[in-house]
């Protein structure tokens, strides 16, 4: 087994309860959702060399393998479907509009039917159904679920090019698959980060959105193994909900248990504000902490002088499905999977993703400033 | 029953039965004991007013939320109320502190005007509560959601988060008296002030009782919606803490109202109206969010928390609910 390899520690009764156990301990079961395969390629994938245009990441590609797309070679213009799993978080919000501006770019698109399931898969499942009886040259399916989703992809599958992004499917069916490296590899970025400036034995808090969702588990699953293998203490596990008044009030109780946190680790950095501002409440100094390329926190950073790295899961890649579906219908070979590069922000290159003008939600690494209608579609100034 | 009658059988209950903060009050000292054990720093002046500035919002809205309970209705509407107008003060403050005032202003006019129409419906069209707060509560995500897409514009100024953030610095041997606990203590006496008033008897006597009340020529109607209204008030206020103290965010007010009305059931007021004190009720939020501190000292993790607290609330009740019977 391949997690037999991972469960050589002792799991703590509880994420906290091993406050005082050796080094490296508190970080409690390895979850069911660790796959070390999937591990091992992402943590390949981090140092591997992109292909493509250097400016725009959104068309790069990792590793990329072709696939040849001859057979769906169509004359335009296209009716081009998007079945989105829904639009309920600033992330996907920004993603959206990325796409919506992309669109605009190309003029061989005539129409672009958008289908929102928000977050209902037997929404999803009959929105795909619907799409399909609208004439569409291709469909671009952002799954809800994973196992659920499955058969309706397959179904669209049979009738036009799919294309899958930013979640995936159990099937080999879709033309390709588009998204970033992925949830290993975010969460190794942060906790790395901690390794190296948190000092040996120091104190380290970890705190989750929620429990059960396979790309925030892949987060933490991976920074469960780098702190297992490091001298730092996890002094606790907690669950957030996204926030930040939850988070800050979690921050606070592990200043007051422990008289000081040294790290901060986060599987999305929505609360990282929040988490920050918990210590400067304290009156005590900002630790080590694990962000996102929001806005708000991006900000804080630079007026601050955090100490601080932000692994992104880049919005760009929702240009990425709209370039992909062009391709295949003009018949040129897609990379599939298509991997995006994964750019983690830290201190050198900051000051380049920070922008006043944006929202503090908006997300920086949206690679959507040459988009028409930007920053006002994006709520910027 | 007229209003005297009614406020007589109130007093006549025992101080243990329904109604009562006794038991409220136990499990506060209990848990507090508890938390002397496991952490003595947390009875450092500094980390309680650091305390009661976390439960302060919540304390807020549980007073807001007695009114409406003990008139014998709900209002589901306060959380999804405390998200709208956080994102509406970001959106307006926009990062210009000279907006703060009046922003304030309106975001406290417009809790006002939430509770009015809450009132209005349900008194006047005879929608229960329960659906008006409701549908209340489905609008204003809604409007929310469609007006930012999703992703809240603006910026609080740090003048408007001073409230649910700072203080009084400086202050011997208490250090910082963050301003939160000021609102908090002015909140609290008007709750109180207004339950001493003919209106709380009042409030009382429709509770236990909406039919006697209007024979016995109470103008139920309006102390009904004024209940509303005051509950809105408290959702503004909590909103402008909460706000001031996690920052811009869609998730601020979620679920907010089911624990204020815990909060209120466990500080021994009666579902359906007519029973228990506002002193009651947010004793019940201070008693939750003191729980909810034991069990992170205690090292119980987020989701066995949710366990352990609904266990606890569960307990609470029915031994509540039995002890009525007997």
């Amino acid at each position: 087994m391949a997690l037999a390899s991972c469960s050589s520690d002792v799991p703590a009764a509880s994420p906290s309860g091993s406050a005082s156990a050796d080094a490296g301990g508190g970080t409690g079961e390895t979850s069911s959702f660790f796959v070390q395969g999937d591990y091992d390629n992402e943590m390949a994938l981090r140092t591997a060399s992109a292909t493509g245009p250097g400016d725009k990441p959104w068309e790069q590609a990792l590793n990329p393998k072709n696939a040849d797309t001859a057979k769906y070679k169509k004359a335009g213009p296209y009716t081009l479907c998007f079945s989105n799993a829904g639009v309920g978080n600033p992330w996907r919000q920004v993603g959206f509009k990325n796409m919506q501006a992309e669109v605009k770019l190309h003029p061989e698109i005539k129409s672009f039917q958008v289908a929102d399931a928000e977050s209902k898969d037997d929404k999803q499942i009959s929105d795909i159904t619907d799409l399909l009886g609208k004439g569409c040259s291709a469909l671009i399916v952002s799954p809800n679920t994973t196992a659920t989703l499955t058969p309706a992809v397959e179904q669209a599958c049979a009738k036009v090019p799919v294309i899958v992004f930013d979640r995936g499917v159990n099937t080999k069916c879709p033309v390709t698959f588009i998204n970033p490296i992925g949830g290993y590899a975010f969460g190794a970025a942060g906790a790395e980060f901690l390794v190296e400036k948190v000092k040996p034995g120091g104190n380290v808090l970890a705190l989750r959105i929620l429990p059960g969702v396979d790309v925030l588990e892949a987060r933490w699953g991976a920074a469960k193994v780098a702190f297992d293998k490091s001298q730092l203490k996890v002094v606790g596990v907690e669950f957030t909900d996204g926030d930040p008044a939850k988070t800050k009030t979690i921050v606070n109780n592990y200043i007051q248990r422990f008289g000081s946190i040294d790290g901060i680790w986060m599987d999305a950095g929505a609360t990282a504000v929040a988490a920050a501002e918990a210590f400067e409440d304290a009156g005590k100094p900002f630790p080590a902490i694990v962000g996102e390329d929001q806005q708000d926190f991006l900000r804080m950073w630079q007026d601050r002088k955090l100490t601080a790295v932000a692994p992104t899961y880049p919005t760009y890649q929702w240009r990425t499905p709209v370039i992909a579906a062009l391709k295949i219908l003009k018949g040129e070979p897609v990379p599939s999977p298509w991997k995006l590069p994964q750019p983690t922000i830290n201190d050198g290159n900051l000051a380049q993703y920070v922008d006043p003008s944006m929202p503090p939600l908006h997300y920086a690494m949206c690679g959507c400033s040459d988009l028409p209608g930007y920053p006002g579609a994006w709520g910027g100034k | 029953m007229t209003i005297a009658a009614a406020t007589e059988t109130q007093a006549r209950r025992t101080r243990w039965g329904t109604g009562s903060v006794l038991p409220v009050l136990a499990i506060l000292v209990l848990l507090l004991v508890a938390i002397a054990i496991r952490q003595p720093d947390f009875y450092d002046p500094p980390a309680l007013l650091a305390f009661l500035k976390r439960s302060a919002p919540l304390i807020i809205l549980a007073a807001g939320q007695y009114f409406v309970i003990v008139s014998g209705d709900f209002d589901l509407s306060v959380g999804s109320l405390v998200t709208a107008e956080v994102v509406i003060a970001a959106r307006m403050i926009d990062g210009d502190p000279s907006a703060t005032w009046p922003v304030i202003a309106l975001v406290l006019g417009f809790g006002l005007l939430v509770g009015l129409v809450n009132g209005l419906v349900t008194t006047l069209l005879l929608v229960p509560s329960f659906i008006t707060t409701l549908g209340m509560y489905l609008i204003l995500v809604g409007a929310v959601y469609t007006w930012t897409g999703g992703s809240p514009r603006g910026a609080l100024s740090d003048e408007f988060r001073q409230l649910g953030r700072r203080g009084i610095d400086g202050v011997p041997w208490l250090g910082e008296i963050p301003y939160a606990v000021l609102i908090l203590l002015v909140v609290a006496a008007l709750a109180i002030l207004a339950m001493r008033a003919d209106f709380g008897k009042m409030l009382l006597a429709v509770g236990d009782n909406p039919r006697a009340a209007r024979l016995a020529g109470g103008r139920v109607a309006g102390v009904r919606t004024t209940a509303f209204v005051i509950s809105g008030g408290c959702a503004a206020v909590a909103a402008i803490l909460l706000g001031g103290f996690g920052g811009v965010s869609f998730q601020v007010g979620a679920g907010l109202e089911f624990t204020a009305i815990t909060a209120v059931v466990l500080g021994g007021v009666v579902l359906g109206g007519g029973r228990g004190s506002v002193v009651g009720a947010m004793l019940g939020a201070l008693t939750l969010q003191t729980l909810l501190t034991l069990l992170n000292l205690l090292g119980v993790a987020g989701a066995l928390a949710s366990a352990v607290q609904g266990l606890i609330i569960l307990t609470a009740v029915a031994i509540g609910g039995l002890r009525a019977r007997t």
